[in-house]
């Protein structure tokens, strides 16, 4: 078994605008199990930053525990990172976020971490509208502890040892418009056409960008009757439209057909756009998305895609109304203005 | 595009791109393994089944491998492939009783072979063990052709060629030295059942320029001079010696004057350094001993004073290329430059000469006397008479003489059983999965970063005191362990088997070089625009999978591929084995023998 990967990397791959190549957003090499859907998650995050230019040094990767929670060290080795205990990588994030707004979040957390052990916290970082990306990789199993049935398996799934799963998935997209996310999608490991643009838009949003990836662990629940594996998912999806991110500054080639065709512009002046191929759908409308999930749910199919984006989103930041310079730069000359100015704001409740 | 025919053996052959560009196609990497792992047996016999002289070419081949080895895409370098032949060839033990043993029963067929350079050695080595009798002849007093008379001693030991050149001998060849062939017709009426020429390009091209003739005794032509240097006819020269010429030639007969009494040596080229025809190592190794090379000068005139040779008169230019590459020498008006020699040396290139061939016997010439030879079979007009060599298509190396004498042996063994030259059998091939564990391989899969070992040299006034001290001290066991390492094992395949890939795409994501994408078909020159990485190098092949269950393939830029296996260990259905692929050229031992 190899621990290294060859430094070696093909001669002529382009450099991005920052200077790098796609090699240099890699991590170590993977120990998790061979043909992981985790690991093709990665490698779209890898793919992602490369795209949209983001120097690594200004990405901070968040994760708690699992195998989902592991992948950190394999994207993005000059990047910040913070590996946290079980299920609290959202607090810590916001931490961390609070404290230094200047660089971009991207938590990574299991179905495990997420929606069982750290369902408190994943519920409220979604409320509070937290500037990150949070990316559930999920495949329905606790897959560092052997591949016990996690709370998004699916009623009547079977796992590799035969069992059929007695209880009510969670479905955590379902839950995050419930709570009022801002950017709400569904992807799959095994699709990175569809997968890597929805990770740019999502770095891009400003607020808390939920992307759920249903990821295959081949290990433990990839067998038949299950829900989770690649032949089922593959037989199941079905995405919502065709869609592309373009960053700001970057040259448009999409083609959308009349009626169909939707683009929003964020915050940041780059364009996210859709060609819808459902109808009775509109993603900027929290209802409707609701009613396409509900609807797809009742025909057994995956409904994947963005499936809700707030254009006018106002992340924590906004709502708390903290300064431009982020708190962690404040000098105690800024924080204490001095007696004369204290003082002055004394009177003014006197 | 098509998905590619794995069965094709010339597939996974132009895979091992040194393989592939030796002309002898000698299995690199499967003996770079051995070396690594001390086998020096039987790294050096898996040379000699290819190329029959492994400590000659050890030291001494042009070595085409090395430009087209893959390591040198990847990083600044290529593998020291010819070095490392030395390595197996230097520590090797007693060989002699794992290769054929004679006497060998006689066929009843007889043939003659011309010459005694590597070409014909060649043609011996590989029918001499098939029954036939051989008798060879070179007007020499022994075998070994330019090997002998033009490579210095000091960059080919005797002892080293001899070895080899008597593993060939010592297989029963009745040899005829000192014996200069005057005339083929002659030959033709003997009892040979075929007669294969092999005698090399032996004329030395002369420069007719004013003062040629009055200056002769102290104007050399290179090849000339060189066999009398190795014969010992020649043991001195003058203290001021120039060289005229830019290939390999010059550079031995440069580096030979700094030995013979030479001090102040210079060479001299009329166009610019960049043009010189010699390999850039043995350019090297010349200025290494002092001597300058000048360029953009050509002679106009040997000065002559008194009837004795004073120097040489050089003009200066400048090359201008036209678009098609096109060289032209411009005069720039600059002043001539007059040089002080004692001695001139010639070294600008040799031409074949077959004055001993009747013109009308039926062997038909072409162009610059050279003969009219077939490419494949290397027979020529008259059915019984091959050519092979120099003697074929004119001056190349060893490595192409052996070349030529493998594919001339099968032909005349095909010849001499009345069967079709151009039916030849096909080259024998073997694919073996390198799996021994679940993440294990049997060879030595990481990739080292370590850049190329220089070979360490002989200490320099050493070695110029006498021509027979060899330069170069060859790697030791250790530093060739560690050359060898950087091999990346080109011959392991990385084999896809389409019905096994449930397309989770970890082979893609963890291929150091991003050599694999799953994605849909198309046209070559499409799909080559859309692949992980830039695929511009089209003579690399694509490696196309037949269609998945997503519609898409599997498509496998060879280009760079590092053969590290980590596309194997990570694919959960081992879709991707590593398999090491065997290719071994048709040679009439191998591939035809005679009825027993
Ligand atoms: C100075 C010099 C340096 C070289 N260095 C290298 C090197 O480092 N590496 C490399 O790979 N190649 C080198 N070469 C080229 C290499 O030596 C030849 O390409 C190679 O030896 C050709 O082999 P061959 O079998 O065709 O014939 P040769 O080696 O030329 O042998 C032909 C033999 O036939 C003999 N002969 C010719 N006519 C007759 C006749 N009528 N009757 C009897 N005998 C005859 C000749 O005397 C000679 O002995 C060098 C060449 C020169 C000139
Ligand atoms: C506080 C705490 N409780 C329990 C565990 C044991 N544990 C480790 S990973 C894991 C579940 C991981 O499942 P998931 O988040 O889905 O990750 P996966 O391995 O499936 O990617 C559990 C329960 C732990 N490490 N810490
Ligand atoms: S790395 Fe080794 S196998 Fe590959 S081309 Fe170079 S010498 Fe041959
Ligand atoms: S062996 Fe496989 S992983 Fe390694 S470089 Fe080649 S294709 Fe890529
Ligand atoms: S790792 Fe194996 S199964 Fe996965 S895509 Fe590659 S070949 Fe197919
Ligand atoms: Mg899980």
């Amino acid at each position: 078994m190899s621990f290294h990967k060859p430094t070696f990397a093909h001669p002529e791959l382009p450099i991005n605008k920052v200077g790098y190549r796609k090699k240099d957003y890699e991590g170590v090499i993977s120990t998790l199990c061979a043909g992981c859907g985790h690991d093709s998650i990665s490698a779209s995050i890898v793919q992602a930053c490369y795209e949209i230019d983001l120097e690594p040094h200004k990405l901070a990767k968040m994760s708690g525990i699992g195998c989902s929670s592991k992948t950190p060290a394999y994207f993005l080795s000059n990047s910040h990172g913070f590996n946290s205990v079980h299920g609290r990588m959202p607090s810590v994030t916001t931490g961390a976020n609070l404290a230094n707004k200047d660089l971009t979040y991207l938590g990574v957390s299991g179905d495990g971490d997420s929606a069982s052990i750290g369902m408190g916290q994943f519920v409220h970082v979604a409320r509070r509208n937290l500037n990150m990306t949070y990316i559930l990789m999920n495949n329905g199993c606790y897959g560092l502890t052997k591949g016990q049935d996690s709370a998004t398996a699916d009623l009547g799934s079977i796992s590799k040892s035969g069992s059929e799963n007695p209880f009510q998935g969670i479905d955590l997209v379902g839950l995050a418009l419930e709570l009022g996310a801002s950017f709400v999608a569904r992807s799959f490991s095994g699709d990175k056409s569809q997968l890597v643009p929805l990770i740019k838009a999502a770095l891009a949003h400003p607020g808390f960008a939920f992307i759920d990836v249903i990821s295959p662990c081949v290990t433990f629940n990839n067998n038949k009757g299950s829900t989770k594996s690649y032949d089922y998912v593959r037989q199941h999806i079905e995405a919502t439209s065709e869609f592309d991110f373009v960053p700001k500054e970057q040259p448009i080639k999409v083609e959308y057909s009349e009626g169909t065709g939707k683009s929003v512009t964020l915050f940041d002046g780059s364009t996210i756009y859709l060609d819808k191929l459902s109808n009775n759908w509109d993603p900027t409308d929290r209802y409707s998305a609701i009613n396409r999930i509900q609807e797809g749910k009742k025909k057994g199919e995956i409904v994947t895609g963005l499936l809700y984006i707030n254009p006018e989103s106002q992340e924590l930041h906004k709502l708390l109304n903290t300064v431009d310079t982020p708190l962690n730069k404040l000098t105690e000359k800024d924080l204490y203005p001095g007696d004369g100015i204290l003082d002055r704001i004394n009177d003014t409740f006197r | 595009m098509k998905p590619t025919d794995i069965k094709d053996p010339e597939y996974f052959h132009k895979v091992v791109d040194c393989q592939y560009a030796c002309p002898a196609h000698t299995p690199v990497p499967e003996y770079i393994r051995l070396i690594a792992a001390e086998r020096y047996d039987d790294a050096y016999m898996i040379n000699w089944e290819s190329n029959v002289f492994p400590g000659v070419l050890g030291r001494t081949c042009d070595r085409p491998c090395e430009p087209a080895c893959r390591r040198g895409r990847v990083e600044e370098e290529p593998v020291a492939i010819c070095r490392l032949k030395r390595v197996a060839a230097d520590n090797k033990g007693d060989v002699k009783n794992r290769m054929p043993q004679g006497p060998f029963s006689s066929n009843g067929k007889k043939i003659a072979l011309i010459g005694g350079g590597p070409a014909s050695l060649t043609v011996a080595r590989d029918l001499a063990p098939l029954g036939y009798e051989i008798d060879l002849y070179d007007e020499w007093n022994k075998g070994g052709g330019m090997m002998r008379t033009q490579i210095p001693a000091f960059r080919l030991p005797e002892e080293v060629l001899d070895e080899e050149v008597n593993y060939v001998l010592d297989l029963g060849i009745h040899t005829h030295f000192n014996h200069y062939v005057e005339s083929m017709k002659n030959m033709l009426t003997k009892d040979y059942d075929a007669i294969f020429v092999g005698t090399g390009a032996p004329k030395g091209r002369d420069l007719k320029l004013p003062g040629r003739e009055s200056a002769d005794a102290h104007i050399h032509i290179g090849i000339e001079w060189l066999a009398g240097v190795a014969f010992e006819h020649i043991s001195k020269v003058g203290k001021k010696v120039i060289v005229l010429g830019g290939g390999n030639t010059a550079m031995d007969c440069c580096r030979t004057s700094r030995r013979i009494g030479g001090q102040d040596v210079r060479v001299v080229v009329r166009s610019p350094f960049k043009d010189m025809k010699a390999s850039p190592w043995e350019i090297e190794d010349a200025q290494r001993e002092d001597i300058p090379i000048l360029n953009n000068m050509p002679p106009k005139e040997f000065v002559v004073e008194n009837g004795k040779l004073k120097g040489v008169l050089f003009g200066h230019v400048r090359a201008e290329y036209d678009d098609n590459g096109k060289r032209k020498l411009i005069p720039t008006g600059e002043p001539d430059t007059f040089i002080e020699a004692d001695d001139v040396i010639i070294a600008i290139g040799q031409d074949n000469a077959f004055p001993w061939i009747e013109k009308d016997i039926g062997i038909d010439f072409g162009k610059w006397d050279i003969p009219v030879v077939d490419r494949d079979t290397f027979q020529s007009t008259l059915p019984k008479v091959f050519f092979g060599g120099d003697a074929a298509f004119g001056p190349e190396n060893v490595i192409t003489a052996v070349a030529h004498g493998h594919a001339a042996a099968v032909s005349i063994d095909l010849y001499c059983q009345n069967k079709n030259l151009k039916d030849r059998p096909d080259p024998m091939t073997n694919l073996i999965s390198q799996k021994m564990g679940i993440h294990e391989w049997m060879y030595d899969s990481g990739v080292v970063d370590d850049l190329r070992y220089a070979v360490p040299h002989e200490e320099k006034k050493l070695s110029l005191s006498d021509r027979k001290i060899e330069v170069e001290l060859g790697f030791d066991k250790a530093l060739g362990f560690k050359e060898a390492q950087r091999c990346l094992n080109c011959d392991v395949q990385t084999v896809f088997n389409t019905s096994r890939c449930i397309e989770c795409d970890a082979c893609m994501d963890v291929c150091p070089t991003s050599c694999i994408t799953f994605t849909n078909n198309g046209e070559e020159s499409d799909l080559r625009s859309r692949l992980m990485a830039p695929a511009n190098d089209t003579s690399q092949d694509l490696y196309i999978s037949d269609i998945l269950p997503t519609e898409r393939i599997m498509v496998k830029d060879e280009n760079v591929c590092l053969h590290c296996g980590l596309c194997a260990e990570r694919c959960p259905t081992a879709a991707w084995d590593m398999q090491q692929f065997f290719y071994n050229v048709t040679k009439a031992s191998s591939g035809c023998l005679v009825a027993e």
